[in-house]
């Protein structure tokens, strides 16, 4: 069975407390707060103003650049102010708040169950309904999916690579999609793959969701070009350089795009968001969440409005557990620890997962035993336990040395470390340093 | 006996030969230098900290040397009277700079500032400024992990349980600004210790609007400009809803701490105030003017 | 709502810790340790048992008093270096040797570098290469393995196979092969050694098992006891079986308890694949190198300690990276 080479972890995968749930769409919310930084890249320009009434799917904010991503308005209502929010760590985020009156959609927009096969639209024509609807990648970067189909000049997507790996840990949001909406997705698939010029496609998933895969390779036996492959389980598969390597057996090199090796990645929640919007002309205002825990009293998935404060979506699974030592915003792995849930949820939000005050702390770290089990953790071939140490001694110049940029803070490193240093923390507070000092560099470099 | 003598010449010539071999050597190789880089080496305080912008205490040196003028080169640490021998050395003036000293802008103690939430991660403010507010509602406070403490090579800062904060040293700060790097959130400043080290000084930094401040920490200066009013002296700015005190202008009459409404300025190596108000300030002034004069 | 716990992600581990790595090796020497107790009677139970409260001791001593810290032994790092240096010694050693060699081994070869993980050499043979040194006669007199009768100072003493074996390489004495054990008693332990290394099954059970449960990997073993077998066959002298005498190489003296449990020490060896491989190459060279023209009939403690300096070196060696272009 299909891996990726390098390194690697097999944490605990603890879906089983919300697989299988179907998704059950969330209440509106009395007052929607939609952040305008909701991808990677330049934040929205807002387009609205104090008063304005907006409908569902209105255009409350525009891209602010080419790596930027539209943002529509997901309820509708009443705008009462433009300003700041405070998100899940405290840090300040600017947002439209909308009182919301009614659900009243914008003209134009499809929301009849029926199914839309027909996908004989200009490529073109699809990344702009694409880029319209402010599609951004689900599966956790966010990366604004229009600019993906628009490879740099010179290089040539070969294959669609489907992201339904969820090796994250708890989150079932991706599988149980792929159980209610194979169909739209395997549509979305074609449509991409249209755009793109391509011919072959593979959806990539992890053996421990065996209806997924028998489903999705059904549906793929009767299209033509895509082909299901069962993925052995290891963390982090689902990362995009990772599945790649999984896939078709390519190694994005160093420093460079999954276009290198003629692969586009796209992950299934992005492909349904791809077909709501070029086939129903439906704008991006919604996605599915998983919220899960030990001790949550109905965790399962829920389909969530953006602008909707998370502390109202718990209440739908039963509230915050007594117990809850720890709030994460997505997986345990690289999900965010969170210091509120008032933040609304929006593009980014792939899950909350309650963890039990027990299991809430990290454990005292110990001296480095050198066993370099971190080494071969590492996915990237990294050596974690040197880097750490040069970002504790602030050896910026030895970390760019031994690639420190390579790093995809998936934590390995860390979740296999016997002496429960905290590596990635100081690995990636380097990353940024180093980041920074590189941006600098070039930037220098292009005055000259 | 002839033995003896054989291994003495022996050992007496390749003693010589070895000496004239190493002298010519030394001769080739010579380095000229000035000898006055190893004399004001000599004079500086040693601990290549790197505070006056040099790489050590030796490219300092070289620096001064080269320098037609002291007036950009100042050993932060040995201060004025290192930089009067340095220039005796030299032959040049010296510029006279006031003493300087770390000051640490925030007052949000333990009690003053709630905790809102309980940071898990390494202890290094640099990781937890990356990614989160902190352990409490201000984005601009202290985070109490100590990489100043951390960063200072005098032993000058250490953090004070009870308050959460780094305390300053006075006596061992040698204001060479390595915590001030250290510090992601930059609170820390160099202020100039004034006359008999007594300064005013705003210990906050947080530029949020009053309210929100004052929520996040019950100390923050609140930006209300009480304390502007009351100066007589036009010591006080206010931006982005923070006083800022400037040194020069500061009279050291300690109405501003009166007047401030959270507590926010402080007062620094003042004797406790005697009963009668008014009188202390009088005091204070006429040598305040003769440290200047 | 209680204040919520804030930290960077990852938010699982994976329940590893030094205690439970520490643990399995202990364990995984268990099976050597019940063969000696049956072969050298209470002498390997009271060295063991001396050696390792004498390394714990002096750990807690240290780390307290001279080091002014939190003491340590909770992750029964110290426990392991007592019981692998009692695994090194002869089973009649008087005790005071033994508590002089556990000083030595956590003294000098550990605490003094910083304790545990700072350490460049393996502090059980630091501490045992002291005692071959210093107490060279107490050091190589070891007691014939006669089941659990035996007593603990006034056993029966006879040479080591190694002892025999360097007769036939080095003086040419065929003779002497004939002194040498069957392979089918060398495998199981009925010959003579330090307490720990004669069983060559029981090492290898422990071995495999840690192999097994991810404690260590195959390299340094493999690599060790492949390079010795090579050399042994290349040099095998005339008129002896080579198999015969490759096969007594490996049973015989250090070499399996070297190659499981003292080279592959975390703390001492090299952290990737291609390292660990010339490490373990770079052992049995030289263990083979002292065994046929050295002075001394074993050499494992010695080839261990000498690539030990080594690792650092080692240690520069980079894993193969993630999309690494070939060359």
């Amino acid at each position: 069975m299909n891996t990726f080479h390098i390194g690697g972890v097999h944490p605990n995968d603890n879906k089983r407390y919300s697989a299988h749930q179907p998704i059950i769409e969330c209440p509106l919310p009395q007052k929607a707060i939609v952040p305008l930084a909701q991808h990677i890249g330049a934040p929205a320009q807002p387009v609205v103003e104090k008063g304005q009434k907006v409908k569902v799917g209105d255009l409350l904010a525009k891209a602010g650049g080419f790596v930027s991503a539209n943002v529509h308005s997901p309820v509708s209502g009443t705008v009462t102010k433009i300003d700041t929010t405070t998100d899940a760590w405290g840090m300040k985020m600017p947002a439209v708040f909308i009182d919301v009156e009614g659900d009243e959609w914008a003209e134009g927009i499809d929301r009849t169950p029926e199914i839309i096969r027909s996908c004989e639209i200009d490529p073109k024509e699809i990344i702009d309904r694409i880029a319209a609807a402010g599609v951004v990648g689900l599966g956790g970067a966010c990366f604004p999916t229009q600019v993906k189909l628009l490879p740099p000049p010179g290089k040539k997507a070969e294959v669609l690579i489907v992201n339904g790996v969820e090796c994250e840990p708890y989150l079932t949001c991706d599988h149980q999609l792929m159980l209610e909406h194979g169909e739209e997705i395997m549509i979305g698939i074609q449509l991409l793959m249209r755009a793109l010029g391509i011919q072959r496609a593979i959806i990539g998933i992890e053996k421990n969701k065996p209806d997924a895969i028998a489903h999705m390779q059904e549906l793929a036996s009767r299209t033509l070009g895509v082909e299901v492959k069962a993925l052995k389980m290891k963390y982090p598969q689902g990362g995009e350089k990772q599945l790649i390597d999984a896939c078709i057996g390519r190694q994005v090199p160093s420093g460079a795009l999954p276009i290198e090796v003629g692969a586009v990645v796209d992950n299934v929640a992005t492909i349904y968001a791809v077909y709501e919007a070029v086939q129903k002309h439906k704008p991006l205002v919604s996605r599915v969440m998983t919220i899960t825990g030990k001790s949550v009293q109905k965790p399962g998935n829920y389909m969530v409005r953006f602008g909707t404060p998370l502390s109202e979506v718990v209440e739908l699974a039963g509230g915050v557990p007594e117990d809850t030592g720890k709030i994460i915003g997505g997986g345990p792995m690289m999900g965010r620890a969170m210091n509120n849930i008032d933040m609304p949820a929006h593009k980014r939000t792939s899950g909350l997962l309650f963890l039990p005050e027990a299991e809430s702390r990290r454990i005292e770290p110990e001296n480095c035993i050198r066993c370099g089990k971190c080494v071969s953790a590492c996915p990237m071939g990294l050596e974690p336990y040197l880097l750490s140490k040069q970002a504790e001694l602030q050896m910026w110049e030895d970390m760019e040395k031994h690639d420190v940029m390579d790093c995809i803070d998936c934590g390995c490193c860390l979740f296999t470390c016997p002496s429960h240093r905290p590596l990635l923390d100081y690995i990636r507070m380097g990353k940024g340093k180093v980041g920074g000092i590189i941006r600098a560099r070039q930037a220098a470099a292009q005055k000259k | 006996m002839n033995l003896i003598l054989i291994s003495l010449l022996v050992l007496g010539i390749t003693g010589l030969v070895a000496a004239i071999l190493l002298y010519l050597i030394a001769q080739k190789f010579k380095v000229e230098e000035d000898p006055r880089i190893d004399q004001v080496q000599d004079v500086l305080p040693g601990a290549n900290c790197g505070g006056c912008g040099f790489a050590g205490c030796r490219a300092l040196a070289e620096a001064c040397v080269k320098a037609d003028t002291l007036d950009d080169l100042l050993c932060p640490v040995g201060g004025a009277p290192t930089m009067e021998k340095v220039g005796a050395i030299l032959g040049l003036a010296a510029v006279a700079s006031d003493p300087k000293v770390a000051v640490v802008r925030c007052n949000g103690t333990c009690e003053a500032r709630p905790r809102t939430s309980e940071y898990n991660g390494a202890r290094s403010c640099q990781i937890m400024n990356s990614l989160y507010v902190g352990e409490t509602a201000c984005p601009f406070g202290c985070l109490g992990c100590g990489d100043c403490v951390a960063a200072c090579q005098f032993g000058a800062l250490s953090m004070d349980e009870k308050t959460g904060l780094p305390v300053v040293d006075e006596e061992k700060c040698t204001s060479c600004g390595k915590c001030v790097k250290a510090c992601p959130r930059n609170i820390i400043e160099l202020r100039k210790k004034g006359p008999k080290g007594r300064r005013m000084v705003v210990e906050c930094v947080n530029k949020d609007k009053g309210a929100i401040a004052r929520k996040a920490c019950l100390n923050a200066c609140i930006g209300c400009g009480k304390c502007q009013k009351e100066c007589a002296f036009e010591a006080i700015t206010i931006e982005n809803n923070v006083a800022y005190i400037d040194f020069e202008k500061c009279r050291l009459c300690r109405k501003c701490e009166t007047a401030c409404p959270t507590g926010a300025i402080h007062a620094v190596n003042f004797p406790p105030r005697k009963p009668a108000e008014p009188k202390a300030t009088t005091e204070e002034q006429p040598k305040k003017e003769e440290a200047q004069a | 709502m209680k204040n919520l716990i804030v930290a960077p992600a990852p938010h699982a581990h994976s329940g590893d810790s030094v205690r439970k790595n520490m643990l399995l090796v202990i364990v995984a020497l268990l099976p050597a340790y019940l063969v000696s107790v049956l072969m050298f009677g209470w002498g390997a139970l009271i060295t063991a048992l001396i050696s390792i409260v004498a390394c714990m001791g002096a750990e807690w001593l240290i780390a307290k008093f001279v080091l002014k810290e939190q003491p340590t032994i909770g992750d029964c790092s110290a426990l392991l270096t007592g019981l692998l240096l009692a695994f090194n010694l002869p089973s009649n050693l008087p005790w005071w040797i033994v508590v002089i060699g556990a000083v030595v081994a956590i003294g000098v070869g550990k605490m003094s570098f910083g304790g545990l993980g700072q350490n460049p050499f393996n502090p059980a043979l630091v501490g045992r290469v002291f005692l071959l040194i210093s107490f060279p006669v107490q050091m190589t007199t070891w007691p014939r393995p006669l089941g659990f009768s035996g007593a603990y100072v006034d056993a029966e003493t006879g040479a080591t196979p190694l002892y025999y074996l360097k007769q036939v390489t080095k003086h040419s004495d065929l003779a002497a092969m004939e002194k040498l054990p069957q392979l089918w008693d060398a495998f199981i332990g009925m010959m003579g050694g330090s307490l720990g290394e004669v069983c060559a099954l029981a090492l290898l059970v422990g071995g495999l098992f840690l192999i097994c449960a991810r404690v260590i990997t195959w390299h340094i073993p493999v690599s060790i006891l492949a390079t010795m077998a090579v050399f042994a066959l290349l040099t095998t002298p005339e008129g002896v079986c080579p198999w015969n005498y490759t096969a007594l190489t490996l049973l015989t003296g250090g070499a399996m308890l070297g190659a499981f449990f003292m080279a592959t020490d975390y703390v001492t060896s090299p952290m990737v694949g291609w390292g660990k491989i010339i490490f373990g190459v770079g052992i049995g060279l030289i263990v083979m190198v002292i065994r046929t023209w050295g002075a001394y009939p074993e050499g494992m403690s010695f080839a261990i300690l000498i690539m030990n300096a080594t690792v650092p070196l080692l240690n520069k060696i980079r894993p193969k990276r993630f999309g690494e272009k070939k060359k």
